[in-house]
């Protein structure tokens, strides 16, 4: 999914980088993360999770701006992600 | 990426599971099914909004989004079918200290449950509920509820629905409420905003979530959850203000989303109090 | 600004003085609906708990009434409401709901003669096995019978009191007559009234388990708020609460739940026996029935008859066990009560033909005389 729109001051933002963190055997495969993430971070993976679903798994692992959305729209509970620093920082 | 990177994605815990009773997770809801985004948007509400969480409440009725309460780690109430709102009055009107939401779905609150919606939104009481609306019962496999849309096919209405459905904020305002918001399960963020402000509101809040059943309703509808997610993006008009005669769910026309009453008014106890407690008022007693 | 105990002696109708015994009992919520004849201890509490610091609502119907006190309740309230035969109906479902959720309340049904909207102004005794089986599946369950306006004050404290104590949902089943029939009550200090409160829970909030037996098979309630974070719900549960959908759990849950009642039967039934000594015959009777019971025992003493009777003041549960060892030593008894045979079954069922039993009933609207009840043992047993 694009953005739906684009901020004015798009250029001006720093824009912030996260890391996906997934709960594969929560994921029920609805794949709405992978529609919906802005940034087009994540695809189905290729393997099975006990349930028998394809959890999503990180392709552009750098595209990520740490927007939650994934997190958000999940109804599993099975998708977070944290900001990139702030993980190294506590890891 | 590194494999140790790789081992950190795989993670075992998520930020909202301090308030979920993870012994319980997967929970039944369907893949695809909206209620676990309105759920968890809920649930980040409440979080962010600094409520005291001990003293939260959430009630629900049956169905699906019934199956709500049995999820949230607080003090949680799985009553009985259409009648979360009564029990939520109750709840509040004995201990005013209490934050109480009521989550629960259409056909519960709205069908069964519709006459304790209109006069609790009469009275203000200090509650916020959060219906997830579906469009039909989902946990039954799929009837027609008071919300589903006209010609819409269910497993009662095989031709398709002959009735037509509730706007459900034009009710909820006609009755009263204090707040009155929809979203969609797609404007999560929104939506998250929405019952933020609905629990803030010192009255009677009503946030609807319209959110896709793709097992019960988007099978005999021909459409795939994320048919239902791109449906909510393309048709849906934002339009904060909007008057609630124009809230129509027709997804030909477009269907508008946004805050549409937030008019805070005396609610329900502020009321009584000062009606009621004639003489060198008590302290309002809670039991302890 | 009156106290919640109005010591003194006053003249007030049954209604009222259930109200008041609520009122002495702790009651702080009340969710009322209109229904005649118990409209009166629903106006009596609008008027009291604002100056006790309570609440009273109208609900918009007798289901929201119920599920109003349940709620309250949960939320630490004693709580209340009072209905009639039509409201009554109703309220089967959440009773279900309050039975299963182990809440404790206390429903007062101010019987009128039925069925459905039957005669309104007009007492009978017609909802008593509704009582025992109204809501859906099995269950035990607790209904008194006051048959005086000084004893509905009584039992309905004693109701609060059984209600918390067993943490389940507690009747009055009493009807029109003792409802609108103004008496003398004699209401006592406040420090002179007995008054049980639920036993809370304690301990780690991380460990507690909401539905694991205490003491009577009664577990330990957490209010809402208190911090247990506990979850409620009307399906089979186990001992966290959480939904069991399993024949095991059933089986525990029922268990508990039926057995907390059944197991202590002999501290929850209360019967009064009149005359039963040297009785040949033996009415039971209950509530205001049991005055036309007095009244042929007097008459039949009086002459030369040995009659005696037997006043059920808990109804249900069933007091079996008096009425099995009346049986082992009587030539028969008669069942007086306002309907066409409701506990008279449970009299047939306990006394197992032993003995003939007969019934002295009327579908309802007005009362039974004592002669009916001396002529059926007159005729019935040959004296």
């Amino acid at each position: 999914m694009a953005l739906w729109r684009v901020p004015l001051d798009a250029e001006q933002i720093d824009v912030t980088l996260g890391i996906v963190h997934i709960i594969k055997e929560r994921c029920k495969g609805c794949g709405y993360c992978i529609e919906f993430c802005p940034k087009e971070v994540l695809e189905f993976s290729k393997e099975f999770n006990q349930k028998g679903y394809h959890p999503p798994r990180v392709k552009k692992p750098d595209d990520c701006v740490n927007c939650h959305y994934c997190e958000i729209i999940c109804p599993e509970f099975a998708i977070y992600s944290i900001e990139a620093e702030q993980e190294q920082a506590n890891p | 990426m590194t494999i140790a990177q790789e081992a950190i994605r795989e993670a075992t815990s998520h930020p909202l599971d301090d308030l979920l009773r993870t012994e319980r997770i997967p929970h039944i809801w369907c893949p695809g099914c909206g209620i676990g985004t309105a759920f968890s948007s809920c649930l980040i509400a409440m979080k962010e909004s600094g409520i005291d969480l001990e003293k939260t409440v959430m009630v629900s009725g049956i169905g699906c989004s019934g199956r709500g309460a049995g999820y949230v780690k607080l003090d949680s109430y799985h009553t009985t079918h259409g009648r979360a709102i009564p029990f939520a009055t109750g709840m509040k009107l004995a201990n005013t200290d209490l934050n109480v939401v009521v989550f629960s779905g259409d056909g519960d609150l709205f069908a069964i449950g519709g006459n304790h919606f209109i006069h609790a939104a009469r009275r203000n009481v200090d509650i916020t509920v959060v219906c997830v609306n579906n469009f039909n019962y989902g946990m039954t496999g799929g009837q027609a509820a008071a919300t589903t849309p006209h010609l819409a096919k269910t497993t009662t209405t095989p031709l398709g629905n002959p009735e037509s459905p509730f706007n459900l904020p034009l009710l909820a305002y006609a009755a009263g409420a204090s707040y009155v918001a929809r979203w969609t399960t797609l404007h999560a963020r929104d939506l998250t905003t929405a019952i933020q402000e609905a629990l803030a509101n010192p009255g009677f809040s009503f946030v609807e979530v319209l959110a896709p059943c793709p097992i019960n309703y988007g099978r005999r509808n021909k459409e795939k959850p994320l048919d239902t997610l791109r449906l909510f993006q393309d048709k849906s008009i934002i339009k904060n203000n909007a008057h609630p005669t124009e809230l129509d769910v027709d997804w030909e026309k477009g269907v508008v989303l946004g805050t549409f009453v937030n008019n805070p008014r005396p609610c329900s106890t502020d009321m009584y109090d000062k009606t009621c407690r004639l003489e060198e008022k008590p302290e309002k007693k809670t039991a302890a | 600004m009156r106290p919640a105990v109005l010591t003194g002696e006053h003249y007030m109708t049954g209604d009222v003085a259930c109200a008041e015994g609520a009122l002495a009992a702790g009651c702080l919520f009340f969710g009322g609906y209109p229904i005649t004849p118990a409209t009166e201890v629903a106006e009596r509490m609008a008027h009291r708990l604002p100056e006790i610091g309570g609440t009273y609502i109208q609900m918009e119907d007798e289901i929201a009434a119920m599920a109003s006190i349940i709620g309250a309740s949960c939320a630490g309230a004693k709580s209340m409401t009072s209905t009639s035969g039509p409201g009554f109906s109703l309220m089967m479902e959440n009773l279900g709901l309050a039975v299963i959720t182990e809440t404790p309340c206390v429903v007062v049904n101010v019987q009128r003669a039925g069925p459905s909207t039957g005669l309104p102004t007009q007492g009978a005794q017609g909802d008593m096995m509704q009582a025992r089986w109204g809501s859906h599946g099995d269950y035990e369950i607790i209904a008194m019978s006051p048959a005086s306006a000084q004893e509905i004050f009584y039992l309905t404290i004693e109701a609060f009191n059984l209600a918390e104590k067993y943490r389940t949902p507690v009747l009055i089943m009493t009807d029109e007559v003792i409802g609108h029939m103004s008496e003398r009550v004699i209401i006592p200090k406040a420090r002179e009234i007995k008054t049980v409160e639920r036993v809370k829970a304690k301990g780690r909030k991380d460990r507690f388990r909401p539905y694991a037996a205490g003491d009577l098979g009664v577990p330990p309630m957490a209010n809402a708020g208190d911090g247990y974070k506990i979850h409620v719900t009307g399906l089979t549960h186990d001992e966290m609460g959480y939904p069991a959908m399993t024949v095991e759990a059933q089986y525990a849950m029922m268990d508990r739940l039926v057995g907390k009642i059944r197991n202590n039967v002999k501290d929850i039934i209360r019967y009064e026996e009149f005359m039963t000594e040297d009785a040949d015959f033996i009415i039971i009777s209950y509530g205001v029935s049991a005055r036309t019971g007095w009244a042929a025992v007097e008459e039949a003493r009086a002459r030369g008859m040995k009659v005696g009777m037997l006043r059920l003041i808990t109804v249900w549960p069933f007091a079996e066990d008096k009425i099995r060892e009346l049986a082992a030593r009587v030539k028969g008894m008669v069942t007086v009560e306002i309907n066409l045979g409701q506990v008279h079954l449970e009299v047939e069922r306990c006394v197992a033909g032993r003995v003939p039993v007969r019934l002295v009933g009327h579908p309802g609207g007005t009362l039974i005389s004592p002669d009916t009840v001396i002529q059926t043992i007159k005729q019935e047993f040959g004296v």
